[in-house]
């Protein structure tokens, strides 16, 4: 493992490289096809190097731990918009994630519906391109229409087309007040309805989950609130009323740190911690959902599932070397956590159609001309 | 401002060039005459004309594969075109282009309140997308000045931001996916109504390129439900730095309002002058405006309320009445027109790190005695997007080039501070050239190659965003 402890060296390792590279933050997640390639770690670039509480906003080494950014936000009352979930129980590994790994994979939780994704958080960034040369794009202000938007298209490029040096984010106070009105007994299509009535009422809804099997082993849908006390107050009673007609048992949960404790069991997919099978990652449109879920329950009766974003974005665990990307229509699935038989033999990401693909083919090439940045990763 | 010699073979096969146009297109969707090409000459920075070869008016996706692949085999540039109310530029023409409008293709295609999205061909106009939901309680958030003209095409070009993006995001953070043709003609779906790429972000990259990548033809964006209400606070302050401070002290509180705005002595005076909105003579004064539920919003003021008093404002107006808080926005609202009575202005749009905005507006004060001109400040002020008005007079000589001169002196000094030269309206030709002032030139080489790979003969929108100098030989070469 190369472990470079600056931009420069970065820039020297890539330049003088012969062989192919795998980009490596924290190593919490082994994704994509095994690769017996170099690995090319960036933990050494790491520290805040600015944070301005009252402009919103954070520069950081790639290498940062995302712990050490929180913290630093915590101090301040601020944090991360867009709730970054942390692999490590889900795959079983260990390691110290990075905001780099998380700005590379574009990694958004809960918050993702109503604050967007990591990307829309994503400021500026330093990266260094296949070619070795030290380039930047963006900046650290929150409007920047600045030549292309090239750090929209680095963040989740998962390492194949720079290796990111340093990250600016746009950042957000943490909400003085939280709630989460709770659905019992709904079936998928019910919390997928229940899920689109919330989040199309002025309640401004942070997260919106549905576990078709919760911690009790009975249906739970989600739905979270946060702001001032009294704006929590007033919106749980709105959506109270509103969602009474789903006939589910309500029920409202205040208590802050039980409310975290939910949400993060969402964010981290703890329903499938610990377990046998492979889980995919699917993003699709919310109404869809259950459609696509029926579908893969078809020949996977076993199948377990979480449905967060409103139905969006759901969480399959099935059995060892299953594809279940028949079942997906518009939309895409990311096969997450397999063995490495399957990660050599599926996709694990979605194939493009050929058009896209050549495009993006033809994007890579410029960005890492000798083809050595994570080859192969992505397509 | 320099643009390209026009390619001389271009222009002399222009009969040939209209005659294949029309072929693809009904008749009247193709102006070739010079007396109407010259409707084309400009857009909203009108100190700049020059009448393309041809335009055309497509109504469909259908109809601009037709049109770009023409324009491809017979190597024209084209420079697309949503409402021309561009303030850089950005849909300035060649005499040697066609300009491609998309004023014709303004359909609602797909509504679905459930999924939260609308599908809309670009050229309606910004206003129009959230006209279509109104009625259902939503709205498209992304609300530029120019709302009422501007099309969704220009919005997505530029990414435009709007008043209420410190709270809902600019248009990139709106737009979930496009339909876009390349020059060649071929058709792209990327996005939709899911969330978040599958592959590479290329709607990231379209979003902002200036109708540089593709023509955008329709757009999915995200919809959201009006907020039950919304009320602005005005607060007068007698320096700017203490308006500054006061802002700063608002987003670390953890409140998080839909807008900030920001106005100097020299826009508070000619706004007061033009609209009579009563604002305080004071030497800054900030409009705060929240949303929500009566009770949401008066927790929110009063929070709001007991921050501004910790900087002995001269002024607090609270509104208690939909008639008073549009007199507060009044005056904001018409600032642009007020300054415009006084004399012809610029207005630059260089966006800062917010607590860079002190020493900022007193650079830029001085710089206005240097200059020997007048400059009103009236800004989005939580994002740090600055918008100098720079007052000069079009028919005394010299003055043009020297209000320019002062314009690149502020956008250099936003990106001294931290900032950048543009935060909503986009490079166009109008910052063109400053662009080596932000980006060392491989930044500029790495973005130039992305056009390479969307567009390889450079013949979409091909003078603008990047220095002529440095686009020059890609230009050259696909020539």
């Amino acid at each position: 493992m190369m472990t470079p402890a600056n931009e420069a060296a970065l820039a020297e390792i890539v330049a003088g490289a012969q062989t192919a590279l795998r980009i490596q933050g924290g190593g919490t997640r082994a994704i994509g096809a095994p690769s017996d390639a170099t690995v090319l770690s960036t933990s050494a670039l790491s520290g805040v190097t600015l944070y301005e509480p009252g402009a919103l906003t954070i520069v950081a080494g790639a290498g940062t731990p995302i712990a050490e950014i929180e913290a630093t936000l915590a101090a301040e009352g601020q944090r991360l918009a867009f709730e970054p979930m942390d692999h490590r129980g889900l795959l079983g590994t260990d390691g110290v994630p990075t905001i780099g790994g998380a700005v590379a994979a574009n990694v958004s939780g809960p918050r993702r519906i109503q604050a967007g994704a990591c990307r829309d958080s994503l400021l500026g960034v330093r990266f260094v391109d296949g070619a070795g040369r030290v380039l930047k794009n963006g900046g650290r202000v929150m409007k920047n229409v600045t030549g292309y938007d090239l750090v929209k298209l680095m963040g989740g490029s998962w390492g194949t087309l720079g290796v990111l040096s340093e990250v600016s984010l746009k950042v957000q106070a943490v909400s003085e007040a939280v709630g989460c009105v709770l659905l019992h007994g709904l079936d998928d299509q019910q919390a997928v309805k229940a899920m689109s009535a919330a989040l199309g009422s002025p309640s401004d809804v942070s997260g919106a989950a549905h576990a078709p099997v919760g911690v009790d082993g009975t249906p739970v849908t989600m739905i979270r609130i946060e702001g001032l006390e009294a704006s929590v107050a007033y919106r749980v009673e709105k959506l109270t009323a509103l969602l009474a007609d789903f006939g589910a048992e309500v029920v409202v949960e205040r208590d802050a740190e039980k409310v975290a404790a939910g949400w993060s069991w969402v964010r981290d997919v703890a329903l499938f911690q610990g377990g046998t099978g492979d889980v995919w990652r699917l993003s699709v449109k919310p109404t869809d959902g259950p459609g696509v879920v029926a579908a893969i329950k078809q020949s996977q009766p076993e199948a377990q599932v979480l449905y967060d974003w409103g139905g969006g974005l759901i969480w399959v665990q099935v059995s060892e070397g299953s594809d279940v990307r028949a079942a997906v229509g518009q939309g895409h699935a990311t096969l997450i956590r397999a063995a490495e038989a399957t990660r050599a033999r599926v996709p694990v990401f979605h194939p493009e159609p050929a058009a896209l693909a050549n495009l993006s083919a033809r994007l890579r090439k410029k960005f890492d001309p000798r083809g050595i940045l994570n080859p192969g990763l992505m397509g | 401002m320099d643009m390209p010699t026009p390619n001389p073979e271009v222009l002399a096969k222009k009969a040939r060039i209209v005659a294949r146009l029309q072929e693809v297109l009904p008749a009247d969707a193709v102006i070739s005459d010079e007396a109407e090409t010259r409707a084309y000459e400009c857009d909203a920075l009108t100190a700049y004309r020059c009448p393309p070869l041809a335009a055309v008016l497509p109504a469909s996706t259908e109809e601009v594969v037709a049109v770009l692949k023409v324009c491809h085999e017979e190597d024209v540039p084209v420079v697309p075109r949503g409402a021309g109310t561009s303030l850089a530029g950005g849909s300035m023409p060649t005499a040697d282009s066609i300009i491609l409008g998309v004023a014709r293709m303004t359909e609602v295609l797909e509504t679905d309140y459930e999924n939260r999205f609308i599908r809309v061909q670009t050229g309606r106009t910004n206003l129009s997308v959230s006209g279509a939901v109104e009625e259902d309680g939503f709205f498209y958030a992304p609300d530029p000045s120019s709302q009422l003209a501007c099309a969704i095409a220009g919005n997505i070009a530029m990414n435009s931001g709007g008043a209420h993006c410190l709270k809902y995001g600019v248009t990139t953070n709106n737009l979930m996916g496009v339909t876009m043709v390349t020059m060649e003609g071929e058709v792209f779906e990327i996005g939709g109504a899911h969330l978040d790429a599958g592959g590479l972000d290329l709607l990231g990259v379209i979003c902002g390129s200036e109708g540089q990548l593709g023509v955008v033809t329709e757009a999915t964006l995200r919809i959201l439900h009006k907020p039950e209400g919304a009320r602005p606070v005005l607060m007068g302050f007698d320096s700017n730095e203490v308006a500054g401070q006061c802002v700063s002290d608002i987003i670390k509180s953890g409140i998080l309002p839909v807008a900030i705005e920001f106005m100097d002595r020299p826009c508070i005076r000619a706004t007061e002058a033009f609209a009579g909105a009563g604002y305080p003579d004071c030497e800054a004064l900030l409009i705060v405006e929240v949303e929500g539920s009566d009770q949401e919003i008066e927790a929110q003021l009063e929070r709001i309320l007991a921050i501004a008093r910790t900087h002995n404002p001269v002024e607090l107006r609270e509104s208690t009445s939909a008639e008073e808080s549009a007199r507060i926005w009044l005056g904001r609202k018409s600032a642009f027109g007020a300054m415009g009575q006084i004399n012809d202005y610029m207005c630059l749009d260089g966006t800062i790190p917010v607590s860079q905005l002190p020493y900022v507006l007193r650079r830029i004060g001085e710089l206005s005695k240097d200059y020997g001109l007048d400059v009103g400040n009236v800004f989005h002020a939580g994002d740090g997007n600055m918008h100098p008005l720079i007052l000069f007079d079009a028919n005394k000589p010299g003055d043009l080039e020297r209000c320019e001169a002062f314009g690149a002196d502020i956008l250099r000094l936003c990106v001294e501070v931290g900032g950048c030269l543009t935060g909503e309206h986009g490079v166009g030709i109008e910052k063109r050239d400053l662009m080596v002032d932000q980006y060392a030139p491989e930044d500029l080489d790495i973005q130039m190659a992305v056009k390479d790979v969307f567009d390889p003969k450079w013949l979409l929108n091909p003078a603008k965003v990047f220095p002529l100098a440095a686009s020059e030989p890609r230009r050259m070469a696909a020539e």
